[in-house]
Parts: C-alpha cells; structure tokens; sequence
C-alpha cells in the first residue's frame, strides 16, 4: 500500500528523518512509535505531502507520490487525522464530513451558483452520506453543532467521521488516543478495527502503548528521526535496543 | 436552505417596492449606490469572509469595469450590453491570471499585493489618458437602453441596478452553501485539513477571487452607465478601504451582511455630509472597534444581542 | 554629458528618497520582528512627524530643533496609545484582523489630522537653507547631507541598540521566541510595547527629513508607508543592512524611471518591483532561500 524508501527531511541545518524505509501492508494497523522527538509526525506529514522529502520516495500502490499535493493524494484514497484536531470551526458537524465527501463529488463553481438540477442531487447524495459517518462514529446527534464547539474527544471522533467519508485506502492517525480518558480510548480502539474490517488500512502514530499492542499488526519504531525496529508487537516488545530507547527516555 | 430562500424572497419583494414608498429623486438615487456598493462588497465577502483571503484592491476591478463599459461606448461602436460582459468576463481573466501568483501569499503580504494591484490600477487610470480622459474623468457616457427603453431616471435605474444586486445575491448564496462553498469556507478555517480532504485550495482561491472581480466589473460597468461620467478618485484606494468596511461591519461571511454593510456605508457620508470629511474618522473608528468587540458583524450581533435581551427579561417575569 | 549629469542628479535625489524608504522599511520590520504584525498605520506616524513639526513652528514659533523634538515625541505617544487601544485588547488575534485594525488606526489618525490642521500641502524650511552644494557635476542640497547623515546615525544607533543593549537584545529574543522570551523573564507585553514606541518614532524622524523637500500633508502617509514596506520586503523583512540596501534601490530606481520613463508612473514602479518581490523571491532579496512549507 504505502512504500516509504530511504526517506530523509532536513529543516535547515536540522536533521529530522533519515533513512526510514518501511511498508505500510494493505489490511494492516501498522503502528509507528517512538519517544518524543522521533520524526512520527513529521513522517506523516512527508507521507500526506504537507511537505516534501529531502530525499527518499513515497510509493502508493506503487506510484511514487513524493513531490504531489496533499489535495492530490486525496483522490488516491491517502487521508489522516491531526494530533491536534484540524476541524473546520465554523462549519456545522455535517457540513465538516460533507467537504470530506469532497473528492467523490464534482460540481463546481458555475454549477453550484446556478444550482443545476444534478447538482442539488448530487448535494442530496453526499448529505445523506455524511450522516452515515457520523453514524458510524456515533454522533449522529451532532450534525447541526458547530465543529468548534465540540469537546475534544467528540472532535476527534468527527475529525474520523470526516476522513472516513473519503472512503479512504489507506487512513493515516496522527496521536488519536491523546487527550482522551480510559473509556474513550476503548472506544477508540474498537473503532480502528471496525475501519479495518472495512478494508481501510491503517497507520496510527501513539504513544498510548496499550492501544498499540492491542491494535497493531505490526509496528515501525523510530528513535531520533532514525528506524530502530520492525516487526510484530510482541518482537518490539522483546527488541532490547527499542526497551533500551524508551528506558532511557523514560529515565 | 429552506428559510435561505424564504429570506430571499422576502427580501427582493423589500426591495422591488421601496420605490412605491419614497419619495422620488434623492433618495432613489442613494439606494441606486446601495445596490451597487452592495455588489462590490459582497465580492470582496466571498473572498475575504469565506475564504479569508483580503484584498485591498477591490477598487482596482471596479474600476476596470467601469473604464472598460466606458471607454467602449464612448470611443467604440459596440453594444453596451455586450461590452458589459465582453468587459466582465476581461476582468474576471485578468484576476484569473494574477489570482494565482497574488494569492500563494498570505495575510500581511496579500494584503500589500493586493493594495499594490490596487494602486497600480489607479495610476493607470489618471495616466493613460488618450483612453480615460486621466484625473478630469470620462464623460459622454451613454445610459443604458433596451430598444427604445433607456434608463434615464432613478427609477428606471434603480430597477436595473438592483436586479443585478439581487441576481449576484441569489447566485452567491446557493454558491456559499454548496460544495464549492464549503470548500472556501474548508480553507478559511483550516487550509491544511481542507487540502488534505481534497480541496485545491489554490485553485478555488483563485476561483473565487475571479468570480469577486467579475461582480466588481459588473458594479462598474452600471456605475458608469448610471452616472454617465467617471474619475479615477471614484476607483482609488479609499474606496477599497470603504468596501473592507462595510464587509467587516455587515458580517464577514454573511451574504446579507454585505448588503447591510453597503446599505450603512451608502447612508452614513450622506448623513455625515454636514460635518464634512468626518467619514473616514467614524470608519477608522468603526474598523477597530467592531474587529475588538463585535468580529461578526452587525448581522450577527444584532440577533446575539436581541437573544441576550430577551431571556433576560423573560427571568424577570 | 548632458545625459550622465542628468542621471548622476537623478542618482542623488533618488538616494536621498531611498533612505527615507529605507527608514521607513526599518521602522516596519521592527513592529513586524516583536509581533509579526505588519502595521499599515506606518506611514501615519512619518506624516505625523512632518505636520506636527510643522505645527509647531507656525503656531507656537519653537526653534526647529525643539518643534523636531516635540513631533517625535508626540508620534511616539501616539504609538504607544495605539498598541495600548487598539493591539493589546485582542489577544490571540488573527491576521486578518490584525490588518484590518491597523487599517482602521491607519485612517482614523489621517482623518483626525485632517480635521484639526485641515488639507493643505504645507512645506517645512529646510534644516540649513537651499544653497545648492556641487558634486561631480551635479547639485546636492543642505537636505540631502542631512538626510544622508540621519540615516547612517540611525542605521548604527539601531544596530547598537539590537545587538548591545539588554533591551535591544531582550526585544530580539522576543522575535526568535516569545514563549522562550517569556520564560527566561522577558516581559514580552513590556516590549511589544517598546517596539511600537521606537517604530512611531523612527517612522517620524523619516518624515521629519523628507518634508523640506516634498512638502507634507495628512495624506502622505499612505505612499510613504507603502513604499518603506516595499523596502522591508526588499530586506527580507530584517532590521538590518538589506532594508536599507532595498531602499536605496527603490528610490534611486523609482527617481530613474521618473526621470527616464515619465514621472507620472513614478509611483508605480515602487508597486510594481513590490509585486515582483512579492511574487519571485518573498523572502527579500539579499537572504538565502528557506524551504517553503506548502
């Protein structure tokens, strides 16, 4: 699915990834973890082209996207939620999941102002199927809210609600399980495997570890802006160079 | 979108019987400038109240339309109507083609660009004066006519203005709330998340900031035909400012907001012209405090207020 | 001959103007480097300096130093009150509104000095007479010395400031980091503040300069401003040598092109390699290119 090869990021004179190479498998949670300071984030951002590599390529499905923009790699199925919630504030709850409908829609400029008769059933359309992802996520309630005012974890959940609409491939997570209490995280958890039973694949960035070892497939550990392992949970678990990264982070 | 509608209707059967209820002559007159001062801002909100991208050059595609109409029908044989959409869509090219360079830039830097844009339109307009006729104006501007209809009367111009102001106000509103609309509104409140979902945020900028210079053109071109002779003081850079006002006043993001904004903006030099001069203290005045204590607008403010008002005196019943 | 005597004269004049945009450009980035604020209220505060000295002089006979002294320190104040009024009450503000504040400071100032000293172009004597100076071949005026010679006081005492001074350098951290500011003890409220005084008053002190030789009133602001900013983003925005450099090359190029071109124009020119800036190289002219984030 997703092919990271060799990928480097240098912000001026900072090194802040190099040499990352891993796959993403088609049907797999695949986490990736690390202290802080790893390079996670900025790997998500690399793979979702907020911004380029310095070097490396990013291969979908064997088509290498590095240099493309994020709008583009939308249309491939490539989306992702943000470690602090990028909702549209001002936007109803339904209106947020309806632009994720985005790239499944067409009308445009001319169409909308002069409201032709596809369009407004083209608008029917995706109404209906957003409020089948915020179903999904369960705040169907929600839908006439105003983003902005949601509480952390009702955002996150719409923020997934959005992304889903997408009918995404691949769904990238930046940090999902950060700020939310014990009970919204299980709910978090059977969430993700509810979206991969519908065939999306997905690759979570957390420092929730319980949430990792009980989702993951397999995970990627990077320390430093450098890959220190691969392998299933339970390898990681046993890896001593991943136990000595952690220890020492963790004093 | 249901109550969209009834508020449309409801406010285009206001407008099309003010006249039957005012006296004739100088009032007329200043709500023909209402109309057109309303399609100007409601270009400018689309830019700057949905995708909340500024400019402060407005004038400058408000000018263009208005020199274009004119210089076409004083110096050139062609159909005022043609050339008033010739002249539009010109316009709308023009800000297609320099959308894309101006609007990479953000805040601050938009802002100077667009000003830029503004003023260099401005100069041009006093300088090429083969063409405009430079700072003493272009005159000999023909009215509009339909067959053997000409409008020469504030009436008959009142009608022509505001049905193109309430024809922009339709198109705008099922714009805004549709799926080009909610991509502007997407790329105001986060331009990263809206990318990620698909929206090109460059392109729809872009987009839009064509579609506000082709409304300015139109406003132009009837400004021109309605006055019958133009100065480039009408197109400098206080009247961008005058624009930036009545959105800011009106509602940023409120297609009736525009409206209201061009409506107290129109009135208030009127009001003012005893103290000469004072407008532009009482819109500095205006601008700063409105983005301090009331940023959304008049349009919003007044219902908020009226809510705060109300339960208030329901507890003490 | 003719022709490089007429350039060289050029060459001089656009000199003298460029380091008024250059003044100017260093009294933007200052705001601009505490806040990240661009103030369009900028050119308000150079009109300011001109018409309050020239106030003075005609209404209460103060000696010009003194009447100098008086509209610097006025337009300082009115620098201070501004930020106090009008920046601090928004916390968090976004661009936009911060832009639109300033334009409302920008024309709310202009408007109060029309009503109080009215809409007549007034000129104020020059420092030290009209007797032309020759210099290779071309005339320089007493203005021009004194133009030159402010500017490079200016341009040491600013640099003196930022870099020797702990207030000068405590100002500067805020501009790197104002949270790394904040907790190191910086007052970061304190110098917001500060920048805003400093950058009335050196915005004034250009105004003060130019208006023997361009003559004043309420409404120069808007120009100057413009084309001081024109010269901040020729720097790249910084408050050192390259805002002064994107001065001087917009004032010589703007004098050329008038005497050159047509001097109708003049003013255009400056938007004109401003949009070019803008559009090809937004980080200024003389600074290495930083990856851009989409």
């Amino acid at each position: 699915m997703l092919k990271l090869t060799g990928i480097g990021k240098r912000f001026g004179g900072l090194t802040a990834l190099q040499g990352i190479s891993f796959e993403i498998v088609p049907g797999s949670i695949t986490g990736i973890i690390g202290p802080n300071g790893a390079g996670k984030t900025t790997l998500f951002n690399i793979a979702t082209g907020i911004y380029p590599p310095s070097e490396g390529a990013v291969l979908l499905d064997g088509k290498d996207i590095s240099n493309w923009p994020p709008e583009k790699r939308a249309y491939l199925g490539l989306v992702r939620t943000f470690q602090n919630i990028e909702l549209f504030g001002k936007m109803t709850v339904l209106e947020n999941v309806m632009v994720g409908l985005h790239t499944q829609s067409k009308s445009g400029i001319f169409a909308c102002a002069l409201r032709m008769p596809w369009q407004m059933s083209e608008e029917r359309r995706i109404r209906e199927e957003a409020r089948k992802w915020l179903e999904f996520v369960g705040i169907p309630e929600l839908e006439n809210v105003e983003a902005g005012t949601l509480s952390f974890g009702k955002g996150r959940l719409l923020e997934i609600a959005r992304a889903m609409a997408l009918k995404p491939k691949l769904l990238l997570m930046d940090e999902p399980a950060a700020g939310l209490n014990s009970s919204e995280t299980a709910d978090l958890a059977d969430l993700i495997k509810r979206i991969r039973d519908l065939r999306v694949t997905v690759g979570l960035v957390e420092h929730d570890m319980d949430l990792v070892m009980d989702i993951c497939d397999s995970l990627v550990v990077l320390n430093l802006g450098t890959m220190l392992a691969t392998g299933t949970p339970r390898e990681i678990q046993d890896n001593p160079a991943v136990v000595t990264a952690y220890l020492g982070e963790a004093e | 979108m249901k109550s969209d509608k009834l508020k449309f209707l409801l406010f285009a059967v206001v407008v099309l019987a003010i006249p039957l209820f005012i006296p004739k002559g100088y009032l007329t007159n200043v709500l023909i400038f209402v109309g057109i001062n309303s399609m100007l801002a409601l270009g400018l909100n689309l830019l700057l109240g949905y995708a909340g991208q500024i400019s402060l050059g407005q004038a400058a595609f408000f000018g263009l339309g208005a020199y274009g109409s004119g210089v076409l029908n004083t110096q050139y044989v062609i159909n005022p109507w043609l050339a008033m959409a010739l002249v539009a869509v010109g316009v709308a090219a023009f800000a297609f083609a320099i959308g894309f360079p101006v609007l990479r830039l953000k805040g601050h830097y938009l802002a100077m660009a667009t000003l830029g844009v503004g003023v260099i339109a401005y100069i041009s307009f006093n300088e090429t004066v083969d063409l405009t006729g430079g700072p003493s104006g272009l005159s000999g501007i023909e009215n509009l006519s339909i067959g053997s209809f000409v409008f020469d009367s504030d009436i008959k111009n009142y009608y022509l203005v505001w049905s193109f102001a309430l024809v922009s106000i339709l198109l705008a509103m099922n714009m805004v709330n549709s799926r080009f609309g909610r991509g502007l509104r997407a790329i105001h409140d986060s331009e990263v998340a809206a990318r990620v979902m698909g929206v090109n945020a460059r392109l729809m900028k872009v987009q839009v900031f064509a579609l506000s210079a082709f409304i300015s053109a139109i406003a132009g071109s009837l400004y021109c035909h309605v006055m019958t002779f133009i100065s480039p003081t009408s197109f400098s850079f206080p009247v961008s400012i005058e624009l930036l006002t009545m959105v800011v006043i009106g509602g940023l993001g409120s297609v009736f907001g525009s409206v209201l904004g061009a409506l107290l903006l129109t009135l208030l030099p009127e009001m003012l012209r005893a103290f000469q001069d004072m407008d532009i203290i009482v819109y500095g005045l205006l601008l700063i405090s409105m983005t301090i204590y009331l940023p959304g607008g008049l349009v919003r403010g007044i219902p908020a207020l009226f809510r705060k008002i109300v339960p208030a005196r329901g507890s003490h019943a | 001959m003719e022709f490089l005597k007429e350039t060289m004269q050029f060459v001089i004049s656009g000199l003298a103007t460029g380091a008024i945009y250059a003044l100017i450009g260093l009294s933007f980035a200052i705001i601009y480097n505490s806040t990240g604020i661009i103030n369009f209220a900028q050119g308000e505060f150079v009109m300011l300096g001109g018409v309050i000295t020239i106030f003075c002089i005609t209404a209460f006979k103060l000696p010009i130093l003194i009447a100098v002294a008086v509209a610097i320190l006025g337009t300082t104040a009115v620098g201070v009150v501004f930020e106090r009024l009008a920046i601090r009450p928004l916390k968090n503000a976004t661009p936009l509104a911060l832009i639109i504040i300033t334009i409302g400071a920008s024309i709310l100032i202009r408007g109060l000095v029309m009503l109080l000293w009215g809409k007549d172009t007034q000129a104020l004597p020059a420092f030290s007479g009209n007797d032309p100076i020759e210099v290779a071949g071309a005339t320089m005026l007493p203005q021009h010395i004194w133009i030159f010679g402010v500017t490079l006081l200016v341009i040491a005492g600013n640099r003196f400031f930022f870099h020797h001074t702990i207030t000068g350098k405590a100002m500067r951290a805020c501009s790197f980091n104002r949270k790394a500011a904040n907790l190191v003890g910086i007052s970061v409220g304190r110098m917001v503040l500060l920048s805003f005084g400093i950058s009335a008053a050196l915005g004034s002190l250009a105004g003060v300069i130019i208006a023997p030789l361009t003559m004043t009133a309420y409404d120069v602001g808007v120009m100057l401003g413009l084309k001081g900013f024109c010269a901040a983003i020729m720097g790249g925005m910084g408050s050192g040598l390259g805002t002064v450099l994107g001065g001087l090359i917009l004032g010589t190029l703007e004098s050329l092109g008038a005497g050159w071109i047509s001097s109708g124009y003049k003013d255009a020119i400056a938007f004109l390699i401003l949009l070019l800036i803008l559009f090809i190289r937004p980080q200024g002219l003389f600074k290495k290119g930083e990856t851009e984030r989409v």
